[in-house]
């Protein structure tokens, strides 16, 4: 890329830790550098535990980093104080992944999708208000006869566009979509990710899209970074990472989606052996290093460092030091 | 395929669930057949009936609301429908075993795995097992599942969720059944975790030569593990056939061609999915004619009256009226 571009979105070396008991650190999220441009679809993908939803949350500071930078249009937000955040947090938004616990249940659907307008008084009056909270109904299609219904009576594919309509009624620049779908049958699914495609083409949204299911974040993602407890493994755009993965953990995980193909039938998994270790207070070198095949002496001793093995393919493996 | 080597067959299966309010119609006529040895998979979305049909085989629906209101189940050549509770208790964790879905809950939070494991084996001791061979089938068969035998004093918190599948699992096999039930065994777990157990059912299925239904929503492990295909939709199979009848041939059910449709492709990018509009018809209230009919988007004006016949083409069947339709043409 010749011109230089701001990414909406950068963190710099960001780090989160949880206390645990005396002494014990949990490394939910250990060091992320990433840039996201404008328009753009970030995916994060990774195992239960592995840091992705606090990495989506910590950027939003809807849990404080420990440490490092997060660049808004190259502002660092770590440094605002809360009047400025809660106005920040306009242009900042997520959806959540429970859509069955993410909402009030004692708020009506239109309520639901107002307050947010109401408490940053984005427009004049209430009415004004209600008003777009219709029309954003609309936009997100759910029928206006639901204005008045409660989160319980609706279906999980319903609750989710309340979420999707409360997010974009403050007309964000940003949202995280922490597993949006991952509660939903696959024709629901398949009807909220064109929706949230239709949506960021109107409206020039910037997406970080945490998920586990790596054929939803290589239909929505244009960059993806795959996350190892509290690490960036690998970060590239989607179509190299599917063609080209480099680093073993996303080769495993790449192999081991069950494909709809019976032609894959026989097709050999690479299984990785064990399950993801603690995070807790981590032993010096990869990771990885405890479940992968092609582990070394030297990936006990010294972690690998996240490089950029090929125009634009970020690698921390020790395997890709040489050249490939 | 001659009746012997069927070891369940289910015909004309309808179950509902009636309360005072309404009647709730779960299952709705579904004819099936296992063979020995086979794998079916049953696919569908939330609400298509496949738990129930679990339920149902196992006589586990709750007894107030659950009831079958025609059909019959003959498995090894005895209907279990009208078996007295005594003798279906012999049946139930022994022949026919069930994985349930969520290892977080179907486990005893109070006992040893170990205990777990032996429970099946103590109700099920017609041989006369002693105690020590008892302790030592749970061995075998926490070995079978990759889980260390020294493992069966630690009670069910201490292991992570694949594990506690595998516990699930051990359970379901530890008196070796013929029949095998797995109600979304992977559905809580990581993909490189489902991975493992998917492998370790595969492998253990044709090793111990156990007969299974694979309940699922993913057609991508139905296309990794299973003979035989059924799905489906609003307490009807819609479609039948053989894995290469579902996965290679083109003409489907229209349902079957939306689920389809709405999966992201791995292999080529599609700028849009094409999902299935609207939502599954309330199991209260179902359509007069075909139960897919308001979501088709072949519908015609004889779906919404008449309920279609299944239409059948060597192992392939289809419930829907455009292959009638294109036969007589």
């Amino acid at each position: 890329m010749a011109e230089e571009r701001i990414p909406l979105i950068e963190t710099v070396d960001l780090k989160k830790y949880f206390k645990v008991g005396d002494n014990a650190l949990l490394h939910a999220v250990d060091g992320i550098n990433m840039k996201v441009y404008p328009g753009e679809t970030i995916g994060v993908v990774g195992e239960s535990g592995c840091g992705k939803s606090t990495l989506g949350r910590t950027i939003l500071r809807l849990i404080e980093p420990t440490s490092g930078q997060i660049l808004y249009n190259g502002d660092d937000i770590t440094q605002y104080n809360a009047r400025r955040m809660k106005k920040m947090r306009q242009e900042l938004q997520i959806i959540f992944q429970d859509p069955y616990a993410s909402l009030d249940p004692r708020k009506s659907v239109i309520e639901i999708i107002a307050e947010y307008m109401i408490i940053n008084k984005t427009l004049p009056t209430k009415r004004d208000i209600f008003n777009r909270a219709a029309h954003l109904m609309d936009v997100v299609g759910l029928a206006r006869r639901y204005a008045t219904a409660y989160p319980h009576e609706l279906d999980g594919g319903r609750r989710q566009r309340i979420g999707i309509a409360r997010a974009l009624s403050v007309n964000p620049k940003f949202i995280v979509c922490d597993e949006p779908v991952s509660a939903l049958d696959v024709s629901i699914q398949a009807q909220i990710l064109n929706l949230l495609m239709d949506l960021q083409d109107e409206m020039c949204l910037t997406y970080m899209f945490v998920t586990h299911d790596l054929s939803v974040v290589k239909h929505i993602s244009d960059n993806i970074m795959v996350m190892y407890l509290g690490q960036c493994l690998e970060l590239t755009s989607s179509d190299e990472l599917f063609e080209k993965p480099l680093h073993p953990y996303t080769q495993a995980l790449l192999s081991a989606i069950p494909e709809p193909d019976i032609s894959m039938r026989n097709k050999k998994i690479k299984v990785i052996k064990g399950e993801v270790v603690s995070p807790v207070n981590p032993k010096p070198g990869c990771r990885f290093a405890a479940r992968c095949e092609h582990c070394q002496e030297r990936c006990h001793q010294e972690a690998p460092e996240l490089k950029e093995v090929a125009p634009g393919h970020f690698v921390a493996c020790h395997l890709c030091d040489g050249p490939i | 395929m001659s009746n012997a080597e069927k070891m369940l067959d289910i015909k004309d299966l309808s179950v509902v669930y009636k309360t005072d309010l309404e009647t709730v119609y779960a299952v709705n006529g579904v004819t099936l057949s296992l063979e020995k040895g086979a794998t079916l998979g049953l696919v569908g979305e939330t609400g298509a009936g496949k738990t129930t049909l679990a339920l149902t085989l196992m006589r586990l629906l709750p007894e107030r609301t659950g009831k079958v209101t025609s059909g019959s189940i003959t498995f090894e050549g005895e209907n279990i429908i009208d078996l007295p509770e005594a003798q279906m208790r012999k049946i139930r964790g022994d022949k026919i075993a069930m994985i349930f879905q969520d290892p977080m809950t179907s486990l005893n939070p109070v006992l040893t795995v170990g205990e777990q494991i032996a429970e099946a084996l103590l109700v099920h001791n017609e041989v006369g097992r002693s105690k020590e061979e008892i302790e030592a089938r749970v061995d075998e068969t926490l070995t079978l599942v990759g889980i260390p035998p020294a493992r069966k004093r630690e009670y069910p918190h201490q292991f992570s969720g694949g594990m506690r599948q595998r516990v699930v699992i051990a359970i379901a096999l530890s008196c070796e059944p013929d029949l095998l039930i797995a109600d979304e065994p992977t559905t809580a777990l990581d993909v490189t975790i489902q991975a493992q157990v998917l492998m370790m059912i595969r492998d253990l299925r044709d090793r111990l030569g156990t007969s299974m239904i694979m309940i699922t929503h993913d057609l991508g492990i139905v296309a990794q593990t299973c003979d035989n295909v059924a799905v489906m939709y609003a307490g009807e199979i819609i479609e039948l056939g053989t894995a290469e009848d579902i996965f290679a041939h083109t003409m489907h059910h229209p349902y079957t061609d939306g689920l389809f449709a709405s999966l992201p492709n791995l292999k080529s990018k599609t700028a849009r999915l094409q999902p299935i509009t609207g939502l599954m018809p309330d199991p209260t209230n179902l359509p007069k004619g075909c139960k897919f009919a308001p979501r088709c988007s072949r519908c015609m004006e004889i779906c919404k009256e008449v309920p279609p016949e299944v239409y059948t083409e060597g192992t392939h069947s289809i419930r829907c009226h455009l292959f009638h339709q294109s036969k007589e043409n």
